[in-house]
């Protein structure tokens, strides 16, 4: 049995992921403090809410600092606005990132219809933890009016066409990015993130 | 590739069953909320969305019992709606387990929700429905539109269908996005139930004066009614309840049937 915790910024429905990692066997804490000691073997940042009040929400409950919690051996997996935490900054606020990926988050540009909501298929780059056992050109759910923009490509593991290349999956050392939401994405995304609580029990 | 077209069944719910109307009354019953929501969701529906179409005070906690058994039993995007007129309703709606929450005379009866409401949840989460009528009365700031030689304008009514507001629907979608909405529940009542396909008109205008993806509602039959208006609009998705519910088509056939049609869908 594997535990992980998934941070909850109190911005909206959490209830999904957490029925599809105890679907999946784990048992599920959600906290809202890295202060207390982490006895985890994985965390995950959901992907609701907004940049600035879901990383006000990290420092205002915590002394200790995201990176000093997890370190570089908790496997994280950050969902859409959780995967975006993941970079320095972004376009959507004012506050810094939590910085363990070097990058920014920009705007998707307005030619197209914001947010990007529905379903659409991943052109995957590169072999990759969360995509073990994934074909090329499966279907993933996104919903976001963001995109990463990582300093260095090589962490792009999956892309999405929406007009321009959407960074789909980023993997970086223990952290695992998504900008779909795989505990929306049917079977395809109970498959990754089975993936992920695979690396959590390594 | 880009974003395929989205196939959403919509469970109208009554007393804990769902159920389907004609022109918003005459309603009957169609199964199981809790068992349909895994049936599509297994089928392949893209979405779902859910209607408590009775929603009053008093039954706020069983709809978020409800809210909570469709959610655990299925893994694809979910809107929930129904007389939310609070943040307190919507925030109930979310953290029950719903994606999205839909509002239609809430928002009307206080836009300013809608603002609210994308500051503490994010706009994906909002969608705004809206019912829509032709009114033929043309009155002055309006969209008038021509058919059969018959000028009108479409209407905002509220409180399913039964009251008029003398709003404009393309003014009021346009507004809706300003303010905050991420997306647009078009439905028309004037083809609801009919079974003789959406309203083109309708759905192509509200898609023209919006950028944030729009749902078209109302008036499919057949699977062709669906193919008819992603060609006939540039709409992002299609609602559908009866053609589900009856077990005429699965979602599945539906699909496929888009599918051979050229249109693109998740397969």
């Amino acid at each position: 049995m594997v535990s992980v915790a998934i941070f909850d910024y109190g911005a909206g429905n959490i209830f999904s992921l957490k029925n599809s990692l105890e679907k999946l066997g784990a048992t599920v804490d959600v906290i809202t403090t890295f202060d207390n000691p982490n006895h985890y073997s994985g965390l995950l940042l959901p992907g609701v809410g907004n940049f600035d009040p879901a990383i006000k929400s990290i420092h205002e409950h915590s002394k200790i600092r995201f990176k000093d919690y997890v370190k570089d051996d908790t496997p994280v997996l950050g969902i859409c606005l959780g995967m975006e935490m993941f970079f320095e900054k972004s376009e959507e606020g004012h506050e810094k990132g939590l910085s363990v990926i070097d990058g920014e988050v920009i705007e998707l540009p307005s030619s197209m219809k914001i947010p990007h909501m529905g379903w659409n298929n991943l052109e995957i780059k590169k072999p990759g933890k969360i995509l073990e056992g994934i074909d090329d050109g499966s279907w993933v759910y996104f919903v976001h009016s963001f995109l990463v923009k990582p300093s260095s490509n090589d962490i792009i593991t999956a892309e999405s066409d929406y007009g321009i290349k959407v960074p789909a999956v980023v993997e970086k050392n223990n952290f695992f990015g998504t900008q779909f939401h795989p505990e929306k994405s049917g079977k395809i995304g109970s498959i990754m993130i089975q993936n992920f609580l695979e690396e959590c029990k390594k | 590739m880009t974003l395929t077209k989205r196939i959403i069944p919509c469970l109208d719910v009554k007393n804990g069953r769902v159920v389907k109307g004609l022109h918003f009354e005459s309603i009957k019953d169609a199964g199981d909320p809790v068992e349909l929501a895994k049936q599509y969701s297994d089928e392949g529906a893209d979405e779902l969305v859910f209607l408590d179409i009775t929603a009053s005070e008093e039954q706020r906690e069983t709809i978020k019992t409800l809210v909570r058994k469709v959610a655990s039993v299925i893994n694809i995007p979910f809107t929930v709606g129904g007389g939310v007129k609070s943040l307190e309703d919507a925030r109930n709606i979310l953290l029950s387990g719903a994606d999205k929450v839909g509002i239609n005379t809430g928002a009307i009866k206080n836009p300013e929700i809608l603002t609210e409401l994308m500051n503490l949840f994010g706009r994906q989460c909002i969608v705004v429905a809206i019912d829509a009528k032709r009114n033929y009365e043309i009155k002055e700031n309006t969209n008038v539109f021509t058919e059969n030689g018959k000028q009108f304008w479409f209407e905002v009514f509220i409180y399913g269908g039964k009251e008029e507001t003398g709003i404009d629907a393309i003014e009021w979608a346009k507004k809706a996005q300003k303010l905050g909405a991420g997306e647009i529940l078009l439905t028309s009542i004037d083809k609801d139930g009919t079974k003789e396909g959406y309203d083109i008109l309708l759905t192509r205008e509200v898609v023209k004066s919006t950028s944030i993806p729009v749902i078209a509602s109302g008036g499919c039959g057949k699977p062709d009614d669906m193919v008819e208006i992603f060609k006939e609009s540039n709409v992002d998705a299609a609602l559908a309840a009866s053609i589900f519910h009856y077990q005429s088509h699965g979602v599945n056939g539906v699909k496929r049937h888009l599918k051979d049609k050229q249109i693109p869908v998740r397969l």
